[in-house]
């Protein structure tokens, strides 16, 4: 799974004021405009700038925010929507949201994923979303299901997602007029995907996504049973034996003035930021830089996904000292302008799998 | 490309310009105005796919230059369909029509980012969406839009469609419109359960918001059960704007029951004001005020510099939405098998159709005909006209549209407007993304003249642009019933 430094991906998550539970005490909006296109545009636009490789854009079905007593943001604009809106708003930034694969239904999942894809012209990845929380079928009204079923069920959900948006070949549109016929039926395949909790006939109503396929990523736990791409790691330890790994850093970082742990006190003097299975970093820029650099070398992982604390501040601080340090030493190099998510990871485009005849995959790979 | 394009292409960016008719509005009350929609179709021969000018289906660039358009000439509304699975044809993928649509919400979402004041119109049926998942998608876009989100309210009942999704087809035909309310109800209440300072205005409060003001949504009918927590607030329109399109008799009552806009199929003169009239019948029956339920029917335009050079303009559309191979295929989605022996320009088939009844597949135009009546009645108007099959299949298909000179079709539809026989038309672009030119550099600046059309947005919301009430539970028993007085 090693990559060059050139394709070290450093992604960052941009949902809400930040990740910590107080983070919008700290923001530079009022809380009535968190949830508006404003702020969305505001931090998508502020990731591409910063040269970010991708954003990604938590999700669930339920509330965010604690179910009792939280005192934090409990609203949310749909991820998969808050991704395609920043397509138009960028040109180099990898857009992936978080979406659910339990409950809800996957051909439309399908579909809105491959609809990023096309609307940012191939820099769409999707967040495989697994939680069996009985309260997530109870709002879908479908029988709750054990948290091994929920596993499989995400499988099968990108398993038919992955057949759906390779059910039309590439060159599927012809437009014959000698012939009258606008697509060619011999490059449009059914699906034909028979799973424990549903069945699914396709072929998708979209054509192939500029990528052939959207970037899959998950959970490490997760990411192979479901087949993903990239696999999210709480741990450097962890192993995962997908293509590529990326390991989840919690981040506060000093910023005018203030140390990142004094920072990080005065927030959880309001709502306590519970720890997680991932690495919180909590220092300064230059230790970040250094941390980071250590990691562009590893051989384990093939980058990083922040998690701001606040967004306001730490978004900032890493676009403004971290990212250009580690361009100056070579060890990041930012998308370019046209660059496809799967380019900025270094991960070819697959062939058709329904392609029969010997296709033109391979010569444009 | 035909001449007639040609003609186009060259005049559009001059029409406007040397016009010279005397606006008729300048005394005297403001008249009543017209909008316009537009619905970028993405399935049906109605789009013409094999001209030298058309683009991509796909490519968010038609899309940008379709609505970008359509926002330069005011338009309130741009509406997108819903594919739920790709249409088939004698039991095969149906390849002649255009085909390949983005999700419409998600495609909706990315133009909200590039646009400020049209209204965004997702069509979503109520049959194979989860309620909890539809309304906060629909919220979503309205946020992300500033109060521009509408959902046109659709359903379906078919296995064949349900073949794509969990339930397969689960539901009955009767039951299509009561499982609908329950999900238009369900959608309200979530939308609704936000109270309107749920958020705190300071970041020293307490907290983000108050708990207890999002309420906990409960519903339940015989197929759904819904239990859970809206994510969003009020938008700036409070809700998303709800449209409608069933024609049928339960289909306008549930419109007049639920629904704030109401597409129909009747744009021409004596069909559309017969339609408003029933149409406004049922929204006093359901208890709310006559006007409160706009009127937008479906309507092509085919504009020349000319008159003789309009009708050889909608002489190349139609023969190019009805290709000799689309003639045919249109006789055997009613006769129910192959009749590709069968010259296009030549008579109708004179063997009888094999099914008792049409399929799904081709969707809801062709659903549900006795095939042999059909035959009979298409052969008739063939012998009747002496038309080839193409002949008769571009005569079924272009009962719609306005062919004229721009000034010629402006005056057509003056009497729309001072009559309230319709609020809008929305206009189905024969070309993408150019079948707006037209209208907007040519039609509109003559409605504009004549005080017909708006010349500027109401306001940022499509609640605002298309002059709607607050939603229905907004309102209180009397407010309404001063409204009906």
């Amino acid at each position: 799974m090693t990559t060059s430094t050139t394709t070290f991906a450093i992604l960052v998550e941009l949902d809400g004021a930040g990740a910590h539970p107080a983070s919008w005490r700290s923001a530079a909006h009022l809380p009535t405009e968190l949830l508006s296109a404003g702020r969305t545009a505001a931090t998508v636009r502020s990731a591409e700038r910063s040269g970010f490789t991708a954003a990604t854009f938590e999700d669930s079905p339920l509330p965010p925010g604690p179910s009792a007593g939280g005192r934090g943001v409990i609203g949310r604009i749909e991820a998969v929507q808050r991704a395609a809106f920043a397509a138009p708003l960028t040109s180099s930034l990898g857009l992936i949201p978080v979406a659910h694969a339990v409950y809800g239904e996957p051909f439309h999942l399908s579909t809105q994923l491959a609809t990023v894809d096309h609307v940012s012209a191939g820099r769409a990845g999707w967040l495989v979303g697994i939680d069996a929380d009985a309260a997530i079928a109870a709002a879908y009204g479908r029988a709750a299901v054990s948290a091994e079923r929920a596993i499989a069920d995400a499988a099968d959900t990108v398993e038919v997602s992955r057949r759906l948006w390779d059910s039309w070949e590439d060159e599927a549109v012809i437009r014959e007029r000698v012939t009258g016929r606008y697509f060619d039926r011999e490059r449009v395949h059914y699906a034909d995907f028979e799973g424990e909790s549903f069945s699914i006939s396709g072929p998708a109503i979209v054509p192939r996504p500029p990528q052939g396929q959207v970037v899959v990523f998950a959970d490490g736990l997760a990411a192979a049973r479901v087949g993903a791409d990239v696999a999210l790691l709480a741990s450097i330890d962890q192993v995962s034996t997908a293509p590529r790994a990326v390991l989840e850093l919690e981040v506060v970082l000093d910023a005018a003035g203030v140390s990142a742990a004094e920072r990080l006190a005065a927030l959880d003097g309001y709502d306590l930021w519970a720890p997680t299975q991932r690495r919180r970093f909590v220092g300064t820029s230059g230790e970040l830089v250094a941390l980071l650099a250590e990691l562009a070398t590893h051989d384990r992982v093939d980058g990083v996904r922040l998690i701001p604390a606040v967004l306001d501040v730490d978004l900032d601080e890493i676009g403004r000292a971290v990212l250009p340090e580690l361009r100056r030493r070579g060890l990041f190099r930012s998308p370019t302008p046209g660059q496809t998510l799967r380019e900025s990871l270094g991960l070819a485009r697959p062939a058709n799998r329904f392609a029969q005849t010997e296709d033109l995959e391979g010569a444009r790979a | 490309m035909s001449a007639a394009t040609h003609a186009t292409t060259t005049h559009a960016t001059t029409a406007h310009t040397t016009n010279t008719r005397t606006p008729t509005a300048t005394s005297g009350a403001r008249r009543r105005q017209l909008q316009f929609g537009v619905f970028f179709q993405g399935v049906n021969f109605s789009t013409i796919w094999s001209d030298a000018n058309s683009g991509s289906q796909t490519d968010f660039e038609s899309f940008r230059r379709l609505i970008q358009t359509a926002e330069r000439g005011v338009f309130s509304a741009f509406f997108l369909g819903e594919g739920l699975r790709l249409r088939e044809h004698l039991g095969r993928l149906h390849d002649l029509d255009v085909a390949g649509r983005p999700d419409a919400l998600t495609q909706l979402a990315a133009l909200a980012a590039i646009t400020e004041n049209i209204g965004l119109v997702a069509t979503q049926n109520t049959t194979y969406n989860d309620p909890i998942d539809l309304a906060h998608r629909l919220a979503s876009l309205d946020i992300l839009s500033g109060g521009r989100a509408a959902w046109n309210i659709v359903t379906t009942d078919n296995a064949w469609t349900g073949a794509n999704f969990r339930r397969g087809g689960y539901a009955d035909h009767a039951d299509r419109y009561t499982h609908a309310e329950f999900v238009v109800t369900t959608a309200k209440a979530l939308w609704d359960s936000w109270s309107e300072d749920a958020i705190s205005a300071s970041r020293d409060a307490d907290s983000w918001a108050s708990r207890d003001a999002v309420a906990e949504v409960s519903e339940r009918d015989a197929y759904f059960a819904v239990r859970g927590r809206g994510r969003l607030p009020r938008s700036a329109q409070q809700h998303p704007v709800l449209f409608q399109a069933g024609d049928s008799a339960e289909g306008r009552d549930f419109a007049a029951r639920n629904a704030e806009v109401i597409f129909s199929a009747h744009g021409v003169f004596e069909p559309a004001r017969a339609f408003a009239a029933d149409v406004r019948q049922r929204t006093l029956k359901a208890g709310r005020p006559a006007d409160d339920l706009k009127i937008f029917p479906g309507q092509e335009f085919i504009i020349g510099d000319t008159e003789a050079d309009a009708i050889e303009k909608a002489r190349w559309v139609r023969e190019s939405q009805v290709s000799p191979q689309t003639a045919i295929a249109f006789l055997e989605a009613v006769w129910g098998t192959d009749l590709s022996s069968f010259d296009p320009d030549g008579g109708l088939p004179d063997i009888q159709p094999v099914q008792d009844e049409t399929g799904e597949t081709r969707g809801a135009g062709f659903r549900g005909k006795r095939p042999r009546e059909v035959a009979d009645a298409w052969r008739a108007i063939a012998e009747e006209n002496e038309f080839s099959i193409r002949q008769l299949v571009i005569h079924l298909s272009s009962g719609r549209g306005f062919v004229g000179t721009a000034s010629a079709i402006a005056d057509q539809l003056e009497p729309f407007a001072d009559e309230l026989v319709v609020d809008g038309f929305n206009v189905t672009p024969w070309l993408i993304p150019s079948g707006l030119d037209d209208i907007v550099n040519r039609l509109v600046p003559e409605l504009q003249e004549r005080g017909i059309y708006p010349t500027e947005y109401a306001g940022p919301t499509l609640r605002e642009n298309l002059g709607l009430r607050d939603p229905l539970t907004r309102r209180d028993k009397r407010e309404l019933a001063r409204l009906r007085a």
